[in-house]
């Protein structure tokens, strides 16, 4: 088993870190730009010719021929939609920097570069990103970068403030390949749950009439791809993880804190696409729903940890 | 199916039905979408109460402590069963609610889908430009049969008409769904089963001893109700070796890298010996029942003559750690044996010793470098003939006479002796062994369990990507050129790739290759 640290390594996945945060917050810059000078949306107009669940070819793209293009008659200036490109660049730069980052760390240390609290949040940052960035390659969903990128770069900076540990080894109740598995699936499904609750804070914060921001339609649909995704993502990292736990622990379910909060984070998402699929739920209703999940899902990732004791020892907070 | 559809969400209360009818209205509340819901919801807000209180089969002592600092809300607590969520009747009548509104759920949509698999796809509406999906154009040569092939080949399930074409795909959406909730089921029936045909005990096994798996070797053992003690695996170790490994230099000094536990395992008896590494994360599996290494500590072995110069204990005395960081360990020795008075000693045991600057000693690593024994010893009735029952790890002093406070004296190192003041007698640390604590669990409904968990995602996923969705098409034909084609196509659930694509491929392909420059149309509408 490993136990030298690459000291040099580490301090370069520290370094990275920084830039990390840096690009992200130039970048939140240039989407914000974007977002505050670039063309006003309408409210989602009663008939458009967009069919709900319809992929790229068919959605609008605000960029060029958005419903709402310049509704009080002016002209956008043109270095918005540049400002727009640039972040855009700047994400992807950002988004290499953080991959950057974690590979170092792990090169550092030779072992899975999610072994604590710091190496954790750093990741679901990452997931969220990677998330963002694809999901914007194949959708008009660049409004979402602003927000995106602040997000990151606020989970990044309490990573480092409050989080940070030096590389080193883990614990022997950490040292198994199911962290591969049941750590890997749950970031990734963190990263895409972050990217709806953005989207569901904005729904909420936007009215119902013209707006800087994207029609409710097209904030409710970008929330409810990126749950239809994350949520088997979620539920197999419960399962890996009772899988985990009845190799370590000696029972698959035990009812520890992190357990019952996995869970209930659960139920507050199949409860969220269960009100979606039930008239009379849909829009405003819903999204609370989905709101709740997410107050459940950091809930369970940093009130857990903080406040109540159990089992998983990845949890110590320095 | 969907949610919307489901006449039975909201039924009518009846008025003087007599008993049957209440019955019937009971049970379709109980069963309706939205009970489901609620009760789903009461699950997840009443696990709360078991991640904030310290629960009795997960922390008995930290229960214990709060019964110490706060008695009064403790006992209210333990009356509501907080301390025992997990087993409280409320809990137990949420989770049965549920159970019931699942199965009567699950059973009746089983058999609706079962005949709607029979089921041919309806016959097309009169009028298809009314459809969210709609297309036309004139395609040569197109007749009710190929269109019907043509949408065969991509999988739909076909029923055609004099000029119409019906077409229904997606039916693993429900289906998925379906084997999504039945194995929720049948994943609360395994866990109910695993509780009631399962057992789980602790016992602490000192270097050098052994383990024989019968209810009397464990030192806690919680059986579930339908076992006997006569069911139990019959294997047997022996732990030969514990080794732990810990970071040596640097920040993390102290931090443990691995345990590993050598035994030797007869799985029946009789059986061959086989040796066996245990670790954290690699348990011992005897046919399903499986060992687990939980914890370890240093059991020093002492050898104490009493006044009259008789041995009156030898042994290894396992000690808990006190601290986790340099595992300095604390036990108790009890020599009621001792003459002419019985002898009591409080043990600091110091794995890697080191003097401190106020003249005390102090343990500065957990691995055993420099392993000392600091001792207090007591002489006096230790009160063992009152019938009370005492801990192995506590000696009430208060009753004793203090002969040795060993704290600024030079700790016992292994095989010194300290003579005890007064010829009360000789205490000696002979040696020092590691002690591992273990979980043993026997839980039949851990495999089916994860059947059932595994099944649940893939029917999540079938019914979370599928759509169903249903085209008709129909042919009029005419001479020459002019056969027209009418498309419609319909979706009643979300989710998945874009239905408007492929519907306009489904478009494109029955327009064939040779698809003119004919008028076409191909209004989207919002499908909901
Ligand atoms: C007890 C009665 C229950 C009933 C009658 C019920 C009924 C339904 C119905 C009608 C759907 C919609 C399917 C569709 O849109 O095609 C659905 C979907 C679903 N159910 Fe349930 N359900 C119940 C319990 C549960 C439970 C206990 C869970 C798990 C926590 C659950 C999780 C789901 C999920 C994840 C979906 C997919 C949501 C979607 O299709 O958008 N259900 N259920």
């Amino acid at each position: 088993m490993p136990t030298d640290v690459n000291s040099g390594l580490a301090t370069l996945s520290d370094q990275l870190i920084l830039a990390t945060v840096l690009l992200y917050v130039f970048a939140m810059i240039g989407y914000a730009l974007d977002l505050g000078f670039g063309r006003v949306r309408t409210a989602a107009p009663a008939r458009v010719l967009v069919p709900v669940g319809a992929g790229a070819v068919q959605t609008l793209d605000p960029h060029t021929d958005g419903p709402g293009a310049g509704s009080d008659g002016r002209k956008p200036p043109a270095w918005a939609a540049r400002a727009a490109t640039l972040a855009v660049a700047l994400s992807c730069l950002g988004w290499a920097a953080n991959l950057g980052a974690i590979i170092t760390r792990g090169l550092a240390v030779g072992r899975w570069p999610w072994g604590n609290m710091y190496e954790f949040v750093v990741a679901i940052c990452f997931a969220a990103v990677t998330a963002f960035l694809i999901m914007q390659a194949r959708q008009p969903v660049r409004f979402l970068g602003a927000f995106v990128s602040v997000a990151a770069a606020l989970g990044l900076g309490f990573a480092v403030r409050y989080l940070h540990v030096q590389a080193g080894p883990v614990v022997p109740a950490l040292n198994s390949y199911w962290i591969a598995i049941h750590v890997t699936a749950a970031i990734f499904a963190s990263g895409l749950f972050i990217l709806a609750g953005v989207s569901g804070a904005l729904f909420l914060a936007r009215g119902d009439g013209p707006s800087r921001l994207p029609s409710r339609d097209e904030l409710e649909r970008v929330a409810h791809r990126a749950i239809v995704i994350a949520f088997p993502i979620w539920t197999f990292a419960v399962i890996a993880g009772a899988l985990w736990a009845d190799k370590a622990w000696g029972r698959y379910w035990g009812w520890d804190p992190k357990e019952v909060w996995a869970f209930i984070t659960w139920i507050a998402y199949a409860a969220y696409l269960h009100a979606r699929a039930t008239a009379g739920w849909r829009g405003r209703a819903a999204m609370i729903v989905q709101l709740v999940a997410f107050g459940c899902l950091l809930f369970n990732l940093v009130g857990v940890n903080i406040f109540l004791s159990g089992l998983h020892s990845y949890a110590q907070v320095p | 199916m969907t949610a919307t559809e489901e006449v039975r969400a909201d039924p009518v209360r009846p008025t003087g039905l007599g008993p049957v009818g209440w019955l019937r209205w009971a049970w379709r509340m109980l069963t309706s979408m939205r009970t489901a819901l609620i009760l789903l919801f009461l699950f997840a807000l009443a696990s709360v109460p078991g991640s904030i209180y310290p629960q009795r089969s997960i922390s008995p002592d930290r229960v214990a402590q709060y019964f110490k600092d706060s008695p009064g809300m403790a006992r209210w607590l333990d009356r509501l069963w907080l301390f025992d969520v997990f087993t409280s009747p409320w809990f137990a009548a949420t989770y049965l609610l549920l159970f019931i509104s699942l199965a009567g759920c699950v059973f009746p949509r089983a058999a609706a889908h079962l005949r709607e698999l029979r089921r041919t796809p309806p016959a097309a509406p009169r009028n298809l430009s009314r459809l969210p999906q709609h297309a036309s154009f004139t395609a040569p040569g197109a007749t009710v049969d190929t269109v019907a092939a043509q949408l065969r080949k991509k999988r739909f399930r076909t029923v055609t008409g004099p000029g119409w074409v019906a077409a229904e795909k997606g039916y693993m959406r429900e289906t998925g769904n379906l084997l999504f909730h039945a194995a929720l089921l049948a994943l609360l029936v395994a866990v109910g089963a695993g509780g009631l045909y399962g057992y789980r005990g602790n016992v602490l096994v000192v270097e050098g001893n052994g383990f024989a798996n019968t209810v009397a070797a464990y030192d806690r053992y919680i059986p579930g109700q339908r076992v006997s003690a006569e069911s139990l695996e019959p294997f047997s170790f022996t732990l030969d070796d514990f080794q732990a490994t810990y970071v040596a230099t640097g920040d993390r000094r102290g931090q443990p890298l691995d345990f590993s536990a050598k035994l030797k395992v007869t799985d029946h008896p009789g059986g061959r010996e086989r040796p066996y590494d245990l670790r954290v994360n690699e348990p011992l599996d005897v046919n399903g029942t499986q060992t687990y290494l939980i914890g370890h500590g240093y059991a020093p072995g002492f050898k104490i003559l009493d006044g009259k110069g008789q041995v009156a204990f030898e042994g290894a005395v396992p000690c808990l750690a006190a601290d986790q960081v340099t595992y300095t360990s604390e036990c108790v020795i009890k020599v009621p044996d001792a003459q002419p008075q019985q002898l009591g000693f409080l043990v600091r045991f110091l794995p890697t010793t080191v003097p401190a600057q106020d003249g005390s000693y102090v343990s500065v690593f957990p691995g055993a470098a420099n392993p000392t024994a600091q001792v207090f010893a007591f002489s006096g009735d230790l009160g063992m003939k009152s019938g009370q029952p005492q801990s192995v790890y506590q000696l009430d002093t208060k009753n004793l006479k203090p002969l040795v406070m060993g704290f600024k004296t030079k700790p016992l190192s292994v095989g010194g002796t300290l003579p005890l003041p007064g010829g009360a007698g000789s205490i000696q640390l002979t040696g020092v062994r590691e002690w591992i604590s273990l979980q043993i669990a026997y839980d039949p409904g851990r495999i089916p369990a994860l059947l059932a968990a595994g099944l649940a995602v893939l029917g999540l996923v079938l019914s979370l990507t599928v759509r169903r969705r249903r085209v008709w098409v129909r042919v009029t034909e005419a001479e020459g050129e002019s056969t027209e084609v009418e498309v419609g196509g319909l979706t009643r659930t979300e989710g998945g790739p874009g239905f408007a694509e492929e519907f306009s491929q489904i478009v494109t392909d029955l327009r064939g290759p040779k698809a003119g420059e004919t008028a076409s149309r191909q209004g989207v509408k919002d499908a909901h």
